[in-house]
């Protein structure tokens, strides 16, 4: 990948998790613990921070340090749960770019999310987005497909009943409510397909 | 360096990291290594690895050291400082599955007897519900 499109992708990003900053917040009072809209900002603060130089590194060496970022700057669980999907998909990310390469880095990613949260499908959170999401792609669907996947993904975690986290405390409670790991999951995946549309 | 496991405290707030602490030293002295922290990387409410870390390394014994935390993301954060030490400490760092205060003074007091890190972690448990 190219440094300019790194330091785009890096600023879309960080600029939508910024962007979204009060509705995260309001998912996570409603079923968590109202941090998730600030932490995710302070990541996103964090890896923005590092962009000049993380555009620099070969893409799976920045993906693994922007990773590494979030694990050392958000604070809350988010941060090694994110920073495990990148890290691991900067690891895994193929030497010659290609969807089965990519497809295989993800799928991998978000296996390591599933160890890192003890978690898995079904259990309201962001594997409900990811799991689908890596699914979708290497299934080879098209960006519009992979963003409706994703959106659907998020608003099926309304009506499901939290066992993970801080939203499993409130038990029946959790169902009515988007998981807010979901929703962010969900918000970076419409925009990294926003900003390949843009320029494929 | 003391020959006790030494016992960390984990808080999502540095106050009750702090308060739990005082109880356990109380309890024990100081004859049982001892760190806590809490709050997030801008010192609000949260945690952070780097902070783990270094109470890992405040509290560390050849005998190893048991963690007590209080919610999710403080588990989550403290498995990944454990990941993040040199190899040959990870595996004699563990993190209880028991609450906060009264694991961290059960634990401590099973440590201060001379406990393995294994039986400390091990009292610590039966706090919970299976």
């Amino acid at each position: 990948m190219d440094k300019a499109l790194t330091r785009k992708l890096i600023q879309r990003l960080a600029e939508s998790m910024i962007a979204a900053e009060a509705e995260l917040t309001e998912l996570d009072q409603a079923i968590g613990d109202g941090d998730h809209g600030l932490n995710m900002k302070r990541g996103a603060e964090a890896v923005l921070a590092e962009a000049e130089s993380l555009a620099e590194k070969p893409t799976g060496e920045a993906i693994k340090a922007a990773g590494m970022q979030l694990v050392m700057k958000v604070g809350g669980a988010s941060g090694p749960l994110y920073g495990t999907l990148l890290m691991t998909l900067g690891k895994s990310w193929p030497e010659e770019l290609d969807g089965k390469g990519f497809s295989e880095a993800l799928t991998a990613a978000v296996a390591a999310v599933k160890a890192r949260g003890k978690s898995d499908v079904e259990q309201k959170t962001m594997l409900d987005v990811l799991v689908p999401v890596s699914e979708a792609v290497a299934a080879g669907k098209s960006l519009a497909e992979i963003r409706a996947c994703a959106e659907a993904s998020a608003a099926a975690t309304i009506p499901m009943q939290a066992v993970r986290g801080r939203a499993s405390f409130l038990g029946e409670r959790s169902v009515g409510h988007m998981d807010p790991g979901a929703r962010s999951s969900q918000l970076a995946i419409e925009t990294l397909c926003g900003l390949l549309e843009e320029t494929s | 360096m003391s020959d006790k496991v030494g016992i960390v405290l984990v808080s999502h707030s540095p106050d009750v990291a702090k308060g739990a602490a005082d109880m356990v030293r109380q309890m024990v002295g100081s004859a049982v290594p001892l760190a806590h922290c809490g709050g997030n990387p801008d010192g609000g409410l949260g945690t952070d690895v780097a902070k783990i870390m270094g109470a890992i390394e405040a509290a560390w014994s050849e005998a190893g050291v048991a963690l007590f935390v209080d919610l999710g993301g403080a588990e989550t954060n403290s498995e990944m400082a454990i990941e993040m030490l040199p190899e040959d400490r990870q595996a004699r760092v563990v993190i209880c599955n028991a609450p906060l205060v009264e694991g961290a003074i059960m634990g401590a007091t099973e440590a201060w007897g001379g406990a393995s890190l294994e039986e400390v972690r091990k009292t610590a448990e039966e706090l919970s519900p299976a």
